[in-house]
């Protein structure tokens, strides 16, 4: 298959399935760490650093880790990167380790990485993993970026922290805040649907093993990544 | 009576000012993905209280009395989402077995509650804070409150989201989120409320 080319897996995490616009994963950091560049950046690299390393621990372990705990071991994994990560930005990176504070534990529970090892890590090889890795963890980094640069040129007037002329007497306050940074997603989405108008995957095609439930959740084949539905059709079996 | 007016002090803060869905942005794949009927939006919130409190009671012995004592605090978030898992588990297996009724109510809510970043967060925030038992049991609950409390006014304002007539690039999770930036912006008039509790 075409789609199979290492190329089209670096890139498709870009745009096409770009993790924050297209396949909406990890809302709860893209919103909580976009208020200034600098955090969107730290947050972007330090998940993409544990995605690639559980994307390529997840794949070696394919075939070891039984079918009915993968969950479980998966979070175990995970959670080992991000204590690493932790540890390292502590020792080195103690500023921004204060300023991602108890997001950069969360990262754990980041379904961007939960996601991409159920969805294909725990189905392809070592290099096919690493290189999904890198190009999901490249689209969060951008999709963070690009968050949060019109958060903060347009909330605070600077760039990074670096002012910017005419913008910094003219802010718009409530950009930076949690509600700007909720409409601010709202209409990026919006723009992102409209670019990949037709490309962008039917939600079928990545469907409920995108949902960090799936292992879980016993409906998943009716499911199509939508948590409703699957509480409803849990409801139904259950009656 | 100091002890009780923090401990309000505590429970508004997070109910109301610190919301973790509206203003810290905890658990928001629930908040979006669960809160379009009314009935599914309290189950949930209901479930997610019920887990907080419980694994709050848990994870602070286990970071106060082993981790600290025995050098491993470095083990706190792997320790944690562990035990949290665990405990989902658990609760869902003694619910189905001891008590039907609640089961169907909230059983099917608690299998998506593992992954919920809101639990973890308010795990983690405790210890961060330094809260006590009591304080951090407090603070779990205000949570969870906040939690169910957003989820409920949400559910009320998707239901009529879903009769208008929206832009085609609109429809679906842009116009939501949008929405949610509404209610929040609602939320940050409680800001200053904290301050002035026993003025």
């Amino acid at each position: 298959m075409k789609k199979d080319s290492s190329l089209s897996i670096l890139f498709k995490g870009l745009l096409l399935e770009n993790p924050v616009f297209v396949l909406i994963l990890g809302t709860c950091p893209t919103l909580a760490t976009t208020n200034t560049v600098i955090g969107a950046l730290a947050m972007g690299l330090a998940a993409t650093a544990v995605l690639i390393c559980s994307n390529v621990v997840i794949s070696l372990l394919r075939k070891v880790i039984p079918e009915t705990v993968r969950i479980p071991c998966y979070i175990v994994i995970i959670a080992g990167f991000v204590t690493i990560v932790q540890m390292f930005m502590h020792a080195y990176l103690p500023e921004l380790y204060e300023l991602l504070g108890v997001y950069l534990a969360l990262i754990t529970v980041n379904c961007i990485i939960l996601g991409r090892a159920e969805m294909f890590a725990s189905k392809n090889n070592v290099g096919k993993s690493a290189l999904d890795g890198v190009g999901m963890g490249l689209g969060f980094t951008i999709a963070l970026l690009a968050m949060a640069t019109i958060r903060e040129v347009f909330g605070a007037g600077t760039f990074a922290g670096i002012e910017i002329p005419f913008l910094i007497d003219h802010t718009v306050n409530y950009l930076t805040k949690a509600p700007g940074g909720m409409l601010v997603y709202g209409i990026l989405i919006a723009v992102v649907s409209v670019i990949t108008k037709g490309k962008y995957p039917k939600k079928k095609s990545f469907g409920c093993a995108g949902c960090p439930s799936a292992g879980l959740c016993k409906s998943c084949s009716s499911c199509e990544n939508n948590i409703e539905e699957a509480v409803d059709n849990i409801l139904k079996e259950g009656n | 009576m100091e002890t009780v007016k923090s401990l309000i002090v505590i429970l508004m803060s997070s109910v109301l000012v610190n919301n973790y869905v509206l203003s810290q942005f905890l658990g928001i794949c629930p908040f979006l993905g669960v809160s379009k009927k009314l009935d599914q939006a309290t189950g949930m919130g209901v479930a997610v209280t019920f887990v907080m409190l419980m694994a709050t009671a848990v994870t602070w012995p286990i970071q106060t009395y082993i981790l600290n004592n025995t050098g491993l605090e470095y083990m706190q978030t792997i320790v944690f989402i562990l035990v949290i898992a665990a405990l989902v588990q658990f609760t869902e297996i003694f619910l189905k077995k001891y008590i039907p009724a609640l089961h169907k109510s909230l059983g099917v809510y608690l299998p998506l509650i593992t992954t919920n970043c809101a639990v973890l967060g308010v795990t983690i925030n405790n210890m961060t804070d330094g809260y006590g038992f009591v304080e951090s049991l407090v603070s779990s609950l205000g949570c969870g409150l906040g939690f169910l409390l957003a989820m409920v006014l949400f559910s009320g304002i998707r239901s009529r989201i879903d009769e208008m007539n929206i832009p085609k690039a609109l429809r679906g999770l842009p116009v939501t989120l949008i929405a949610a930036s509404f209610l929040s912006l609602a939320f940050f008039g409680f800001a200053g409320i904290i301050d002035n509790l026993f003025a």
